[in-house]
């Protein structure tokens, strides 16, 4: 069984509040979820080469990075964020 | 005449000889909708004003004269986890409850230049996990054949509503089976695309190395058309490949299908195995040639996709963190924004995976965990490889069973997970899959699983079209 520490600290990893009922059925379910994952333990190795290899990525998939201006899309992207001010997204103190 | 059960080219020749306006159309699926939704509730929004505006602008463009294409005037539904512009797109989720969409995704840009009509966006499972739409914060779609059932997901209010004939056609999206699964519940065609043959552009990340769009439709050759008009290449996908989908006519006569053992194993119930099995044996008679092959590394795909999906869950919600968009709690600083907005915005699926991908990539776990399972992946790539080495396409299973009760599954993660059993394995592997309706257990439908090597959509496409009418 995952204990509660061990839930509460990937909580606060992922920028999670968790009530005490929701970190009790978080470990329940984890532990179960994770039990099955042991059964990749089983799984031969990989033995590269036999059947191809996976598509490469290459840099023929990229576009340019290239600044692309659009003010009426920035606008309305900046209209849906929860707090704004002139044309820009506030955002609480940092430091 | 019941306009709503029109496929889109029957509808579509009915606008091109003006038998019926598009305005005409649109109201019929409306008042379907008006009627039936209040039930089955595949709908979280619908854009009745939207919808007619579309709809009177492909009529003036009829009645110009101008040639318009096969989706013109056509009304369809969206997912609620793609982006549609002015609209709300909620993903299902209390953290994007309020959220309108600023762009259009590439899939309905390109749906709108053929002038297509959206009525409405469609119920998913939260963020798109699920498979059931019972993990929709705002309420479960019901099965249409039976309204005790669950719809299927996450796609699942795409799949009802073009069953219950509220759609013409719809879109949807599939990341572990999303697309296929409701599509076999719901007696519809779904078609799960190659990675990488439709932009996700617009469409909001759930796993990124496995999410894909596709189509929900009344017929294969529906989906076909839907298909031809939203893949291709797009610049602000950079997966999204140079691919042009050609229709084209290939027979079941002398077609090699394969079988995996594997998918007819434990667990499968017994009605549905024979519904399959006897789809198979309708190929054979048509000149199929069924060979049985073996993917042993099936019984790995669960795990694997659960920690690969998970893990990309746990980078790609992120981004929900109470500044950029949908809700915000207020705290005393930044860390309390994120904890309390994410806390309660997010629900129990998400924040489950979110806590699974957390684990699965932290220091001292990643390598027991998301190494081996992207190691697991290529041997899951390879089995197909070597399969479609002796066969041209594969016969299986959608689900192991028809649509199961409202609540049946709802409280235990692990037996819900267990419902993508067989449209995992091919989606970690890239390749398209298609849903056809090929029988029922009592009012349930079952759907056949064609799965096919990379961008062979148009071969599955045209296979099943051959079952499909014999």
């Amino acid at each position: 069984m995952i204990s509660k520490e061990e839930v509460e600290r990937l909580a606060k990893l992922a920028r999670l509040e968790l009530t005490g009922q929701e970190v009790e059925k978080m470990q329940k379910d984890l532990s179960a979820i994770l039990d099955y994952f042991n059964l990749l333990k089983k799984a031969p190795p990989l033995r590269r080469g036999s059947a191809g290899q996976a598509p490469k990525i290459t840099s023929g998939n990229l576009r340019k990075d290239e600044v692309a201006s659009n003010n009426d899309l920035s606008e309305k992207i900046i209209t849906a964020a929860p707090d704004k001010k002139e044309g820009y997204i506030k955002v609480k103190t940092i430091l | 005449m019941d306009l709503t059960q029109l496929t889109i080219r029957e509808a579509h020749e009915g606008l091109k000889t003006r038998k019926f306006s598009s305005k005409e159309l649109t109201l019929a699926y409306l008042a379907n909708i008006k009627k039936l939704d209040k039930e089955i509730h595949a709908y979280l929004s619908i854009d009745e004003n939207g919808a007619l505006a579309q709809a009177i602008r492909a009529d003036e463009k009829i009645n110009s004269g101008t040639e318009i294409s096969m989706l013109c005037g056509i009304p369809c539904a969206i997912k609620d986890a793609i982006l549609v512009e002015g609209l709300k797109c909620t993903a299902g989720s209390k953290i994007l409850e309020n959220y309108v969409a600023p762009y259009d995704a590439t899939v309905i840009k390109r749906l709108k230049e053929q002038g297509a009509v959206i009525l409405g966006k469609t119920n998913t499972d939260e963020f798109t996990m699920g498979s059931s739409t019972e993990n929709s914060a705002f309420g479960v779609t019901k099965n249409p054949h039976d309204l005790t059932r669950v719809s299927g997901g996450s796609s699942g209010g795409s799949a009802a509503a073009v069953a219950a004939n509220m759609a013409c056609y719809a879109l949807g999206s599939d990341t572990g089976g999303s697309i296929r699964q409701p599509a076999s519940f719901c007696g519809v065609v779904g078609l799960c695309p190659t990675y990488g043959s439709v932009s996700r552009y617009g469409l909001i990340a759930h796993a990124s190395s496995l999410d894909q769009i596709g189509p929900f439709a009344k017929t294969v050759e529906d989906a076909e058309i839907v298909m031809k008009a939203i893949s291709g290449k797009d610049k602000m996908d950079a997966t999204s490949t140079d691919y042009k989908f050609q229709v084209t006519s290939s027979k079941l006569q002398g077609l090699r299908i394969g079988v995996p053992k594997e998918y007819f194993a434990k667990g499968l119930d017994k009605d549905v195995e024979k519904i399959i099995r006897d789809a198979i044996a309708k190929a054979e008679k048509q000149g199929a040639k069924i060979i049985n092959v073996s993917l042993p590394s099936s019984d790995y795909a669960l795990a694997c996709y659960y920690i690969i999906g998970a893990s990309e869950i746990s980078a790609n919600l992120a981004r929900f963190d109470g500044i950029k968009y949908g809700l915000s709690e207020a705290s005393e600083d930044l860390l309390g924004v994120y904890l309390k907005s994410r806390g309660h915005g997010l629900g129990a699926e998400p924040k489950r995976r979110i806590i699974i991908g957390t684990y699965c990539l932290s220091s001292g776990y990643y390598d027991a965990y998301y190494n081996k399972a992207q190691e697991v992946r290529e041997l899951i790539r390879q089995d197909f490889a070597k399969a479609f080495k002796k066969v041209d396409l594969l016969f299986c299973p959608v689900s192991p069973f028809p649509a199961f009760k409202i609540g049946e599954k709802a409280d235990d993660p692990m037996t819900m997970y267990l419902a993508d059993i067989y449209t995992i394995s091919s989606k970690l592997a890239g390749l398209p899959g298609l849903s056809l309706p090929v029988g029922k257990v009592g009012k349930l439908p079952v759907g056949l699983q064609i799965i096919g090597d990379h961008f062979q959509e148009n071969r599955i496409l045209a296979c099943a079209k051959q079952l499909e009418n014999n």
